[in-house]
């Protein structure tokens, strides 16, 4: 099973190792992970996608809540949510694909922010299955390079993510 | 973290940074710094030598340091510091910080750091402490800022001492050391991402003790939590007011008196038959402090499968220990005193009472496994059999004894043979199973306990771990006993090569020993040989009369005597082999 973890963590030297270094040193995957400060310059929150069982990601959560700098730990797929990834990709563009890979940047609501004569820089925003789709519909060898900033995830709705 | 920072101190004097580390142990009582100086702690070490607030033993090899702390602790329950110095004083210190984390001991260790401008430098000396140190450490510091030192050392020792205790590290550039601030130690510091469950969920608490209640065949199963967590005595009340059988774990033993028929022995890989029968066979279990580790409960899912309608309470401190290994029906949060104390009241002002004629069978089905007399060695045999040993030793420090273990064969005797009456006067490696750490536990414990009886039992491969520190008991003084059983093997594992390797003893043999009479001599101590079965309590009666004597006691014991029962790795709790199988 898929699960995505909101972390709020002290935004101390070391936090991110800590956190890491948990995961590596117990045997759980990371599928992606994501961190940045918050509105409080005092804490970062993480996005951790994991996949394990029920008992693997329970262990998971008390484990990351018995990390001293973590303040508070929330299991976002237990919940309604909305997770967002980031991706940059560079793909061919010259000759009679130019149109063809302008028109499918479009379909999938991407925008084409840097142009050669032979190449675009596509950005787009949302899903993992969607960023997987759009790669899946491009010819594989018009794809150059891609870059991915993980999953970022959070709740529905009123309820937030506080200290 | 964030701080609620009391008013900032204009009055408070200006110190060094190492004035600062001495003055935060001097408030936090500390008696004992176990140490070895080096080039980055030099600024501390200087501000240690002219004061009297506590005294500081020079260890012969900084693992030596951990130990010591750790066994200090063990005994006595404080938190244990160590000092050490940056690069190889840290990675030698590492092994005795591990053994302290995996047994949720608490330690401050303070390490030194080359100047901040030079981290990452790879400068002398330099390696990244933090770094190496946190999957060992509940948590560590890097101080890189003497107006943070005092506050930190305040951090480092609340964290290593509440919720599950353990070792936190803090690591302090030299120039950090040099710099001066002012000094202003807080009484309190509250940590926004820590704070430790201590009350237990009262509904959790009915339940429980509405299930102990109804329990046709109940068993109670105690960890070291219990020791840690200073609750033996309502456990031992708790299991006195039921009349229900008890079992301890490795770490456990103490916890409820051995001498109390209710004691059904130690369980797991080296239990005894009624203890682990009566774990795989009860319907309800009450877990203490314990956390269900492939040593003490086998393979989870015999464990599950073989018993699927026992029901299970489960009282910790650490959330994460509940419901890793295997599944539990009531669990319960919380500082294991407090919930004991909780679940008495709720006992006494019970109306039910646990039925009488179930636990009466219960207890008969108990004695049938205790007639197997799991624990029967030769008592005839013309050589010494370490079993016996024990016994007498036993016997002469009349059960009462602080007795230290090194790891393998003679730990499983010790804790097989000496009737544990009082927690705190076992101090062995049960987690990690450090060989080496007997000698520097046994000072620790004759540091905090002078005027007690401190007994090492060891091995002579074990003992050459951390030999080197019996230079460290001539100069303070401590006339510990070392109870060297030395069969001449790295005895477990000859015992696994014999069952499961056939009989390829590999490297488990130990030629070219040092003669330990001589060796025990050279360091200004006492050596005596034994290899008679007869001189055994002699020897051991005249060791334990050189009050202020170390006395190294070389026993010559049988080369092919086994730990029994065994429970083999991967096996089930019943799975058990007996001596009389072979």
């Amino acid at each position: 099973m898929r699960h995505i973890l909101s972390i709020l963590v002290e935004n101390e030297a070391g936090a991110l190792s800590r956190v890491s270094g948990l995961f590596s040193a117990r045997g759980y995957n990371i599928e992606s992970l994501t961190v940045a400060p918050t509105e409080d310059a005092t804490m970062s929150r993480m996005t951790i996608v994991t996949t394990g069982s029920d008992e693997i990601v329970e262990q998971i959560t008390k484990q990351l809540n018995k990390l001293v700098d973590v303040v508070k730990v929330v299991d976002l797929s237990e919940g309604r949510h909305i997770e967002r990834e980031l991706m940059l990709v560079k793909v061919r563009a010259a000759g009679k694909d130019r149109e063809e890979m302008k028109r499918t940047a479009d379909i999938f609501r991407g925008r084409i922010i840097d142009v050669t004569d032979k190449s675009y820089t596509i950005e787009l925003t949302g899903t993992t299955d969607k960023l997987d789709a759009f790669l899946e519909a491009l010819d594989k060898g018009a794809i150059l390079e891609t870059v991915r900033t993980g999953v970022s995830g959070i709740g529905r709705g009123e309820w937030v993510l506080k200290a | 973290m964030e701080l609620k920072l009391p008013p900032l101190a204009e009055t408070g004097e200006t110190l060094t940074g190492a004035e600062i580390v001495v003055r935060c142990l001097k408030e936090e009582g500390v008696e004992f710094v176990f140490g070895y100086p080096g080039g980055a702690v030099l600024h501390i070490y200087d501000a240690i030598f002219d004061q009297k607030a506590f005294s500081h033993i020079l260890v012969r090899h900084e693992q030596a340091a951990l130990h010591a702390a750790d066994g200090y602790a063990r005994a006595t329950g404080r938190p244990g510091v160590a000092l050490v110095t940056s690069g190889p004083g840290v990675t030698n210190a590492v092994t005795g910080i591990a053994t302290a984390y995996m047994d949720s001991i608490p330690l401050v260790v303070i390490t030194g750091q080359v100047p901040t401008r030079a981290i990452g430098e790879d400068a002398f000396q330099e390696c990244d402490t933090v770094g190496i140190t946190r999957p060992c450490v509940k948590h560590n510091f890097l101080v890189k800022d003497v107006n943070e030192l005092a506050i930190t050392i305040k951090k480092a020792f609340h964290i290593a001492t509440t919720g599950r205790p353990g070792p936190v590290l803090v690591d302090i550039p030299k120039d950090v050391s040099a710099q001066s601030a002012r000094f202003h130690y807080p009484e309190k510091v509250h940590l926004r991402s820590y704070s430790p469950v201590v009350k237990g969920h009262s509904g959790q608490i009915k339940k429980a003790v509405q299930l102990l209640l109804e329990a046709k065949r109940p068993m109670i199963y105690v960890g070291g939590g219990v020791v840690l967590g200073e609750a033996s005595a309502e456990l031992t009340e708790l299991v006195r007011l039921l009349d229900y059988p008890c079992t301890e774990t490795l770490m456990g033993l103490g916890a409820f008196p051995a001498s109390d028929k209710r004691f059904v022995g130690m369980l797991g890989m080296h239990g005894t038959v009624e203890a682990n029968m009566a774990m795989q066979n009860c319907d309800v279990l009450l877990a203490v402090g314990a956390r269900f580790d492939d040593r003490v409960i086998g393979n989870p899912s015999h464990f599950a499968a073989g018993n699927p309608t026992r029901k299970i309470v489960h009282i910790d401190v650490d959330p994460s220990s509940i419901s890793k290994r295997v599944r539990v029906d009531v669990p319960i949060v919380g500082h294991v005193k407090d919930v004991l104390a909780d679940m008495l009241a709720l006992l006494k002002g019970a109306k039910d009472k646990p039925d009488p004629a179930a636990l009466a069978a219960w207890w008969d089905q108990i004695g049938l496994w205790r007639a197997k007399d799991c624990l029967k060695y030769d008592r005839t045999a013309a050589i010494i059999k370490p079993q016996y040993v024990i016994e007498k030793l036993w016997e002469i420090t009349k059960g009462d004894a602080y007795i230290t273990s090194d790891v393998g064969q003679h730990q499983m005797w010790a804790a097989q043979f000496y009737r544990f009456d009082k927690p705190r006067r076992w101090i062995n490696s049960g987690g990690l199973g450090t060989m080496g750490v007997g000698l520097p536990y046994a000072m620790g414990v004759k540091l905090a306990f002078p005027d007690a009886d401190v007994a090492c039992v060891t091995g002579e491969a074990s003992i050459q771990m951390c030999i080197q520190e019996l230079s460290t008991c001539k100069q303070y003084h401590l006339p510990v006993k070392l109870v060297n059983l030395n069969n001449r093997y790295m005895g477990m594992v000859r015992q696994w090569q014999e069952f499961f390797h056939g009989n390829r003893y590999a490297e488990s043999y130990m030629d070219a020993l040092p003669d330990f009479v001589k060796l025990a001599e050279a360091y200004g101590h006492v050596g005596m040989r034994i290899d008679k079965p007869a001189d055994v309590e002699g020897a051991l009666r005249e060791a334990f009369k050189l009050k202020d004597r170390l006395v190294f006691l070389d026993i010559i014991t049988d080369q092919t005597e086994n730990v029994f029962p065994m429970v083999p790795g991967g096996k089930g709790m019943s799975e058990m082999i007996l001596a009389e199988d072979l």
